[in-house]
């Protein structure tokens, strides 16, 4: 299980990949589900050029492993990793990778589905979008449909 | 021992406001008060209490760490 938080882009494969190889239950698991957010180039009809992730550091860390703690309650997991950009963001970069490693799909594909709704409400990050006509905070979450 | 108190993102702009300590406070709404000079709270803002959700009528005490921002936009 592994959190990470990155300034920097990230290969989110080769993150997987990195993962994988470096997993103790390597040759247990039977489902790798993984769920990739990128940014877009735009948001409510308007043109967004860059994008600026903000967090509350402490929090952040403490969210992302209760999250996991509470997926493993739920769910017969092998393995978690999260990693979730801050910083300043392109288009088409990614912000958040999250995958979960399991014996058989349903376990891993349900967990990853939660964990990106429940990161989505309760982790402190906050999103600012840099447009034509300046800087704007991101109010609240699209509803994912 | 204080109270530390932060803010984030576009609530920190709006109040233009830095983090700091206070010396006590009874509840995290009176933390808010003491802090913003008694400010106009938006019905949005989220309080946590040493990493936690709370609310603000909790209790908080010397030596904690309470947070005040707006609805969270990660992922």
């Amino acid at each position: 299980m592994a959190t990470h938080i990155l300034k920097q882009p990230f290969d989110p494969w080769q993150a997987i990949v990195n993962h994988q190889q470096n997993t103790s239950s390597q040759k247990q698991f039977g489902a790798t589900a993984s769920f990739i957010g990128t940014m877009r180039d735009f948001n409510d009809n308007a043109e967004v050029s860059a994008m600026t992730l903000e967090h509350y550091p402490a929090m952040t860390q403490h969210y992302l492993e209760k999250l996991i703690d509470e997926a493993n309650t739920k769910w017969d997991l092998l393995d978690v990793l999260i990693i979730h950009r801050v910083g300043e963001i392109k288009p088409s970069e990614p912000i958040m990778l999250i995958a979960c490693w399991s014996a058989h799909r349903r376990a891993s594909l349900d967990a990853c589905s939660w964990l990106i709704e429940e990161l989505k409400h309760r982790a402190p990050f906050w999103k600012k979008e840099t447009r034509a006509d300046g800087e704007h905070w991101v109010e609240k979450n699209t509803d994912g449909l | 021992m204080s109270i530390q108190v932060k803010f984030f993102a576009s609530l920190k702009e709006r109040l233009n406001i830095d983090d700091h300590d206070i010396d006590s406070a009874a509840t995290a709404g009176e933390v808010w008060d003491i802090t913003t000079n008694n400010a106009e709270r938006p019905d949005n803002v989220l309080v946590a209490i040493n990493l936690e959700y709370a609310q603000f009528d909790s209790a908080v005490k010397a030596g904690d760490e309470v947070a005040f921002f707006p609805p969270v936009t990660g992922g």
